[in-house]
């Protein structure tokens, strides 16, 4: 009985936090619509979150995008079909892998930062300063890291898919003998504008969710160094799961047809 | 004018103010004095509507808190917290200056900085340190900086939540001289909690006693001393003896 009551517990719990984090969303969404906006702490976010991104988003594109090439080529090897090394390069760069590696490294970057720092502020009470300086927290420190995150993600995946491409015709033309211009043909040739844009849609999805949780599990962060610890890990994995759950739903609504 | 009539706040099963009655006229300074774990800073933090009493009602100058307007109702407050609650992204000026940087008390960059300024001297701070970060300052420093921001917006009512804390004893001297000189100066109505007697006698109009989530014992600091409340007598003794439980 007590297992069952277990069981019955956790869903609960489950569901409640469910709810939560739906509600702290919506609040989120609303916020960005009304005033005041604080533009100078917006334009703080972008420049932490977009473009101090730039290095960890990039290097992983440029190593996926050669490992990815070398994969496919050992692969199509076996049925001789070496030639479609360029276009399934591009195709998984732009509609997956540039958007889920790139929303999960973002994700171990800012969602990490913001939990700390927002957890940070909580627990030496700068949230409740903010209150009693007539500052809402949610319009000061949610609204200008979500719509920053939902902004320069797809900016970010974008620099990483044209890297990862890259990184695929390096490896293609110094390791397997590809011809540049061949490559660079096969890879334009093949690339729609849907593949661009569902993994452009993708980005702003997981930029979305990123700085979300962070906001969120910093608010809602316990005491001492061991509640933003554990708010930091939480906005880390629920940040990741929710990429990796998302990115499925969302390439079932552009490509199950 | 602050009333609280009945205020009652528990956190789950734990009862933290149970029927809080008290008055504080407009310019005086009220000091709240308790044991860790008695609800003062829960009571401060009701009056500025941070955390929502579960019954009662609080009045400020007759105005239900509860029902007023935020912005221009949290405009009419400075407070000092207890580790400073500086924001570590922003300059000490910015810090100090916040309020008058954003939202309807909002002025131009170059007067809200000379604001700034003004009040840092006001509490004893060269401006030399308005661009410097609140993590390069010492703690005293930092507390002054909290105080500047307190009273940068020209507040009506003031909170101090343990000033002193965490100082030694000659800064903990000067920032309740400061906090004495600012309140006469400003004609603001201050509430102070603290458990540091020093503080109490040196900003103190008037005394209350929390205990057990109710007010023991209130009246003005000329009379704290002769009191009979056994309660109060322990604690301004600071013994372990009495009707106040001491873990050991």
């Amino acid at each position: 009985m007590s297992f069952l009551a277990n069981i019955g517990a956790a869903t609960l719990g489950f569901i409640a936090v469910i709810g939560r984090i739906s509600i702290f969303a919506f609040q989120t969404v609303s916020h960005h619509v009304r005033p005041p906006f604080y533009p100078r702490e917006f334009v703080h976010q972008l420049m932490y979150i977009g473009y101090l991104s730039l290095p960890v988003v990039g290097l992983t594109a440029l190593f996926t995008g050669g490992a990815l090439a070398l994969q496919i080529y050992s692969g199509g090897a076996r049925f001789n079909a070496e030639a479609v090394v360029p276009s399934i390069v591009a195709i998984g760069m732009v509609r997956e892998l540039g958007p889920v590696l790139g929303g999960l490294m973002v994700a171990g970057r800012v969602a990490a930062s913001v939990a700390a720092e927002i957890g940070t502020m909580k627990v030496t009470e700068q949230i409740d300063a903010l209150v009693t300086l007539s500052t809402h927290p949610m319009k000061y420190l949610t609204v200008p890291r979500v719509l920053a995150a939902t902004l320069t993600l797809p900016i970010l995946v974008a620099i990483g898919d044209i890297i990862g491409i890259m990184g695929g015709f390096l490896v293609g033309i110094t390791r397997l003998e590809f011809n540049a211009g061949a490559y660079m043909s096969n890879t334009i040739d093949f690339l729609e504008t849907g593949d661009v844009v569902s993994g452009l849609v993708k980005a702003a999805v997981f930029g979305f969710i990123v700085a979300l949780m962070g906001c969120y599990h910093g608010m809602h962060s316990g005491r001492g160094a061991q509640g933003v610890g554990r708010a930091t890990t939480n906005a880390v994995v629920s940040a990741s799961i929710l990429i990796l759950g998302s990115n499925y739903i969302l390439t079932e609504v552009f490509f199950s047809a | 004018m602050i009333e609280l009539q009945d205020v009652s706040k528990a956190f789950g099963s734990k009862e933290i103010l149970r029927g809080i009655n008290l008055r504080v006229e407009s310019g005086e300074s009220m000091v709240i004095i308790g044991g860790s774990g008695t609800g003062k800073s829960v009571m401060l933090k009701c009056v500025l509507g941070l955390i929502h009493p579960d019954s009662g009602t609080i009045l400020l100058d007759g105005e239900d808190v509860e029902e007023a307007e935020r912005d221009p109702f949290l405009a009419k407050f400075g407070m000092l917290f207890q580790g400073g609650a500086l924001f570590d992204s922003l300059t000490v000026w910015q810090n100090v200056a916040f309020r008058l940087l954003r939202g309807s008390l909002k002025r131009p960059t170059e007067e809200a900085r000379a604001i700034a300024i003004e009040k840092l001297r006001r509490v004893g701070l060269t401006a030399d340190v308005a661009d410097q970060f609140p993590a390069e300052l010492s703690g005293g420093m930092q507390k002054r900086v909290g105080l500047a921001r307190a009273i940068a917006a020209e507040p009506e009512v003031i909170f101090f939540d343990e000033p002193t804390t965490g100082l030694d004893p000659i800064m903990a001297g000067v920032i309740n001289e400061l906090i004495r000189e600012i309140v006469v100066e400003m004609g603001a109505t201050a509430m102070t909690i603290t458990h540091d007697m020093t503080s109490v006698r040196a900003i103190a109009d008037k005394v209350a006693m929390l205990h057990n989530g109710k007010i023991r014992w209130t009246g003005p600091i000329a009379q704290m001393d002769d009191a009979e409340d056994p309660y109060l007598s322990q604690f301004i003794r600071g013994s372990a003896e009495g009707p106040i439980e001491a873990v050991r």
